[in-house]
Formats: C-alpha cells, structure tokens, sequence
C-alpha cells in the first residue's frame, strides 16, 4: 500500500475507508464536469448538459431500486415530479414572501418531498417485490398523474406550474440568471448525489438491499425483514429523485402533468436499462448516450423512437447487462493481456454489421417517406444524399447493403466467437 | 329508474371489454408468472389489422382473420422472444414486454400514422336495436355484449370440459408433472399465450370501430387491464371478471350521475367556504364524479392493495 493511500484512509486495522484508487474517479469526473463548459461553449450544449445531468441523477435514484434493489417500477417518474413541483412553489413562495431560502439548497426540499411521497406509498408497495411491486408502483403513477389535472391547487392543471429562478436571494452575487451558473449548480448536485448514491450502496443496508433482491428467503433467514431493506432503498431513491425534480425546476422552471406520467416513467427504465443496470456507473452512461440520441437523432429522423425501441428490445434479447455489462465483459480479456487477440475479429464482423443496419434504418427510412410524406413531394436525404424516394434505385441499393452486410457478419461471427473464447481463456488451458 | 337500466347496459359493454382483456392477461400470468405489458399492444393490433382487412374483405372476415393473425403474432412472440428471456428472471421477462408495448406502438406509428383510422361499424349492425325511456341502444353495443358472452362460455367450455383444458389446467399448476407424463408444456405455454393474445385481438376488432383505433389506445386501455386483474386477484379468472364488471359499472354510473363533492361535504356538516379562488382545499370542493371517473379504478387498486393485498379473489400468496 503506497503511502498516499494510508494518508488518505483513517484505517484503524480494516480495510482503507477511502483509496486513491477508489476516489481517482470521481476526482476526474469532477474534473472533467469542471472543464465541460470551457470545452463546449454554445447554450444549446449547455442545456443538452443539463439536461444529462439531471437525468443522470433521476437513472442514478432509479438504479437503487431496479439494479441494487431488483424492484421494478413503472412509476418512479412520480417522486421525481412530487419534488419539482414542491420546488417550484418554493421558488414562488421566496419570490411571494421573500422566504430566506437561497436557490442552490432548493434541490433539497425537492428531495425531502419526494422522500415524504416514498415514505407514504413504500409503506404498502414494498410488501412484495417483483410483479406485485411492478403493478403497484404503475397504478400509483397513474393515479397520481391523473390527479395532477385534477388538483388545480397544487399541480396547476393542464399548464403545469412555473415559477422563476432569478428572484431568490443572490448567493455570492450570483442571480442564476445564465445557463452556465445553473450548470454549475447542477453539476455540483450531480456529483454530491452520485456520491451520497455511491456511497449507500456500500453501507449495510446498501449491502442488504443486493442481498434481498437475489435471494429474500435467505435474508430473512439471516434475521433481515426484507420488507424493510426494500422499503429503505425505496424512500432512499425516492429522496434522490426529489433532488433530481429539484434540478429540474430550478433548470426549466416549469412543471407539468407530462413529469408525472407513464412515459417519463417508462424514459427512465430504457436509460437505465440500456446504461447497464448491474453496475453503479451503468445509468451514467446510459444517460449521456439516451440524451445525445434524442437530441442528435430526434433532428435527424422522425422514426428514431422506433429506433430506440428496436435497441431497447434487442438490449434486453441479447445483452441484459446493457453497456456498462457488454464493457465489463472486456474486463477478463484485458486483465490476461488478451484483448488484443478480439481487434481483428470485432473489426470483421461489426463493420459488415454497422452497414447492414444503416441499411436497414435506410430501407426503412425510405418506406416511411414513400407512405406518410406530403403527396408530390418525391425528394428526400438520407446519409447526406438527396433523392427521389418513389425511384426504386435507392432503395435496392439499400437492401443490398442489409443483406450483404448481414451475410459478411453471419460469416465472421464464429471466428469472433472462438477469438472470444481464446481471449478469456488464461494460458496454459483450464479456467 | 329507465336510466339506471341504460347505465347498467353501458358498464356491462366496458366490463365485458375489459374483461375480454384481462381474462388473457390473468390465463397467461398464471401460467408463466409474468405479466405481460404488451397485451393491450396486441389488443390494438387486433384493431388495425381488422381495419386493414376490412378495408378489402368487410368488417366480418376482419373479425375472423385479424385475431388469429394476431395470435400467431402473440405465438411468436412468446417462442421466440419471452422463452428466450426467461432465463434471465421475471424482471427482465417485464423489462421484455414493456419495451414490446413501446415497440408495437411506434411500428404502428410507422405504418398506419398518428392519425385516427376510420374504422367504423358495419352498415348491418348500424341501427337501435331498443330504445329504453328514449335512450337508444345501438345494436352494435348487443352484439358487442353477445360476442364476450360467447367466447367466456366458451372458453369456460374449452377449460372446463376439453381434454386440452384438462391438460392446460394440470400445466398450470404441476407443469413438471404433466411433462412427465408426456405432454409438451412449452407447446401449451406458447398455446395459451397465442390464445391470450388472440382474444385481446378480438377485443380490439370490435372495439375498434367504437372507441377509435389510433395509437395511443393501447395506452388508453393498457393501464386499466392491468388494475383489473390486480383488483381481481394475479390469476383469478373469476376475479378478472368480477373486476371487469365492476370496473365497467363504477365508470359508467360516476360518469352518468353528477355527483358533486360540494354536496357531499356540506351534507356531512362542513361549511362552503365564501372565497373558495384561493383555500388551500378549493379542487376538493369542486371536484364532480364525472371528473374523477377515470381515477376510480386506480383509487380501487390502491384501496384493494392496502386492505387485501391478494386481490378479490387471489390466493393468499400470489
């Protein structure tokens, strides 16, 4: 053990409590959230980032319940909701009453108001997990998304609630008036949230949470009520996503009915699923990529939702570990010093395999503008090509690349299958 | 008196809809333990591929094809999608027919549009078959009652009174016996969900014409099946359909009557506040049943949950 790592722990004979090792990732993503703005200057990129941000927290919240609890909710968008919507009537209050309340301790009250909604519907919902869980958490979405058209007083009806950031007291002379300041504040609920995050599913109870989702039998037999643990991890995740609806009304400054309901609710469980539900950083990732495809590919095609439900189903076919599992495959490989042997195989078969589904995503593409295209208009790009979409060139020409890039990867896959099986196999031959 | 009778003939359409819904839902999560989140998916693609067939063949070789397009539709699904699945745990198997209810929506989307289909009722059936107190009964609402009752009882027949009920019953519950016994189990597994699936598609052939079919139906329906069978207990078929019933004539009569929370608080012996634009309470006071009718179900679930967490008619430990 170096001599920074005894420097950094307060070790008394166990294990280091904090290791460079440990804390050098955090250290750089906090680095890098720092320099993100000098990098990518333009507002848009800003909201784009905040928008990651924000989402990162609210999949973060998600996973302590799908990943580390194993309960699965189709209404996890309500607590998120439930905490903005506080956030904004705090944010008029201060502005009604001059209530002494700084905005960046806002997210707070956001999460504590979710916690308070958790704390009350966890008291039933988290009796059972699995299907039961699943059903409870999606009535309870839908009944509280309904009443928010319902309830004018506190959910503003069909126009939502909205308030405005910049009438708050000025912390530090900051008004919050600029995007980059908002950013700033949320980047910082980001990583002191992720690390609260982090941090829970290192303590017991964190520990016992991963317990009672593989096996509640054996946890309550240990003497763990399984009801409990669950019922911790879910008013837990229930405060952080609060936080996360805190970030966005002080981000957007308005709240609707659409925060509430089913399709929010259902957004989060593909970026969390699609990040990678099995490791902590598996909903960071999923998070920055789902909210790069909707703003890049949204702008590019109008059938991209089509596209991401063709990815969701498939992630869950074949790779239920979603990204962060598909690279924590290549942990094995690169540990025996053999990842180089899969360069060549991947590069064979994924190529021919991009082709076939830009071919297929052109095929279709193509179909779509022929059938729901304004009539006479004929003329369409696609991978910066212009042309008349009622011809039949264009088209062959993409079925060609979707069936000839399928055949090359059908004919390259068992050879990146064997370079797969070498690769985590250790020399000298038994496992 | 007469109205109440209307009512009463209103819910009974509903609740046999949805019941025509649930009663695969709840056969299918008997049998495999999961629920299936695309059902009312297929319960809209029953409405679309009837309106497509329609178009060609008339309204009632689209009855006759469009579901059992559609199970064998819900058939592949189940061998090729869900049994692959399986592995992984009911969670994933969730995650699976989740991301299949999305999935369906947007190839819907893709190839008939966001717009509503005019898929209408057949010129035969489009007359008042009776009028009670001067509140016409459309005929299409009969037959729509007519054709549930059949398929129940024979359902209940196939079930009850078949060999291949016989077997579809000991599969639920001892599935490794029966296998050993020689029957193909997965076979029956992919059966009944091809049925399943094949009887929301009926549900959304004649559903279609009178509630719409446009792509957001599936969403519209999907949530209530799923309290439905909730309320009547995972698996129950009898408590699907009380349920169903129930659900059917809750909405219908809340809809119907004007009741006003107004009414009822100041029945009680609370006082009208003077100002209501700005008490805290103001949306309580003025909310009407016909406004919440479509909560009731939800409100149900939750009650249901809290005080008898198996369901109507669950077993204790579904």
């Amino acid at each position: 053990m170096t001599s920074q790592t005894q420097n950094l722990s307060r070790s008394r004979g166990r294990a280091p409590l904090v290791t460079l090792s440990g804390a050098l990732p955090w250290l750089i993503c906090t680095l890098f959230l720092l320099l993100m703005p000098l990098i990518f200057t333009s507002n848009s990129a800003l909201t784009i980032m905040n928008q990651m941000a924000i989402t990162i927290v609210f999949a973060l919240a998600y996973n302590m319940l799908l990943g580390q609890g194993g309960m699965l909710s189709f209404g996890h968008a309500v607590y998120m909701g439930m905490g903005g919507f506080m956030c904004v009537h705090l944010m008029n209050y201060v502005e009604d009453m001059s209530l002494p309340i700084p905005l960046p301790v806002l997210p707070i009250f956001g999460g504590l108001f979710g916690m308070g909604v958790a704390l009350i519907v966890g008291s039933f919902s988290t009796r059972k997990a699995g299907t039961v869980f699943a059903m409870i958490s999606l009535g309870v979405g839908e009944l509280i998304a309904a009443c928010s058209v319902i309830v004018v007083a506190f959910f503003g009806g069909e126009e939502g609630v909205s308030g405005d950031r910049t009438y708050g007291l000025p912390v530090f002379g900051i008004e919050f008036l600029h995007q980059i300041e908002v950013y700033y504040l949320t980047a910082f609920w980001l990583v002191l949230s992720a690390l609260l995050m982090f941090l829970f599913s290192r303590t017991p109870i964190g520990r016992m949470a991963n317990a009672v989702r593989d096996n509640p039998e054996r946890a309550e037999f240990l003497g763990y009520s399984a009801r409990w643990v669950r019922f911790y991890s879910f008013v837990a995740s229930g405060f952080f996503a609060g936080i996360a609806g805190g970030l966005f009304a002080v981000n957007y400054e308005i709240l609707t009915e659409e925060n509430l309901n089913l399709a929010t609710s259902g957004s989060i469980l593909l970026v969390t699923f699609l990040g990678g539900v099995g490791f902590f950083f598996g909903p960071i990732i999923g998070a920055i990529l789902f909210t790069l495809l909707q703003t890049v590919l949204s702008l590019q095609t109008e059938i991209w939702q089509l596209y991401l439900g063709v990815l969701f189903v498939a992630t869950v076919m074949f790779f239920p570990g979603g990204l962060a599992g598909v690279i924590m495959m290549h942990a094995l490989p690169m540990r025996l010093g053999k990842a180089g042997l899969l360069i060549k195989p991947y590069f064979k078969t994924l190529v021919p395999a991009v082709i076939s589904m830009a071919g297929v995503a052109a095929v279709l593409e193509i179909l779509y503008h022929i059938r729901h295209a304004a009539l006479g208009e004929n003329e369409m790009t696609l991978f910066w090509v212009s042309f008349d979409s009622h011809s039949p060139l264009p088209l062959i020409l993409a079925v060609v690349a979707m069936v000839a890039g399928f055949w090359l990867a059908r004919r390259g896959a068992p050879e990146m299958a064997e370079a797969w099986h070498k690769a985590n196999t250790p020399d000298g031959g038994a496992v | 008196m007469d109205l109440i009778l209307v009512n009463l003939i209103d819910g009974l359409v509903t609740g046999l809809l949805l019941f025509m819904l649930s009663a695969g839902l709840t056969l299918i999560f008997s049998m495999m333990g999961v629920l299936n989140f695309a059902h009312a998916s297929f319960y809209m693609l029953g409405a679309y591929f009837a309106y497509q067939i329609s178009m060609f063949l008339g309204f009632w070789m689209g009855l006759l094809i469009a579901p059992i397009v559609v199970g064998v539709l819900g058939a592949l699904v189940e061998r090729y999608g869900l049994r692959r699945v399986h592995q992984y745990g009911h969670v994933p198997e969730l995650i699976f027919t989740f991301g299949l209810a999305l999935l369906i929506e947007e190839i819907v989307q893709f190839i008939w549009g966001k717009d509503q289909m005019p898929y209408s009722i057949p010129e035969v059936l489009n007359f008042t078959a009776l009028s009670i107190a001067g509140n016409a009964i459309p005929a299409y609402k009969v037959f729509m009652i007519f054709t549930s009752v059949a398929i129940f009882i024979a359902l209940l027949y196939v079930l009850t009174r078949t060999r291949v009920g016989m077997i579809i019953q000991a599969a639920l519950s001892y599935p490794r016996t029966v296998e050993a016994l020689g029957h193909n189990v997965p076979l029956v597994f992919m059966g009944v969900f091809g049925v399943g699936t094949a009887l929301a598609g009926v549900a959304g052939v004649i559903a279609g014409p009178v509630l719409s079919t446009f792509p957001g139906m599936a969403l519209v329906l999907g949530s209530i099946v799923f309290v439905t069978i909730v309320i009547g207990g995972l698996g129950s078929l009898w408590g699907a359909l009380v349920a169903s019933l129930l659900i059917g004539w809750i909405t219908t009569f809340a809809k119907a009557y004007n009741i006003r929370m107004e009414d009822i608080l100041t029945g009680i012996g609370f006082e009208k506040p003077v100002d209501l634009s700005e008490h805290m309470l103001r949306d309580l006071w003025t909310i009407t049943s016909p406004q919440i009718a479509d909560i009731l179900p939800y409100l149900l679930m939750v009650l249901i949950l809290v005080f008898r967490p198996y369901g109507l008619f669950g077993k204790r430990d579904a």
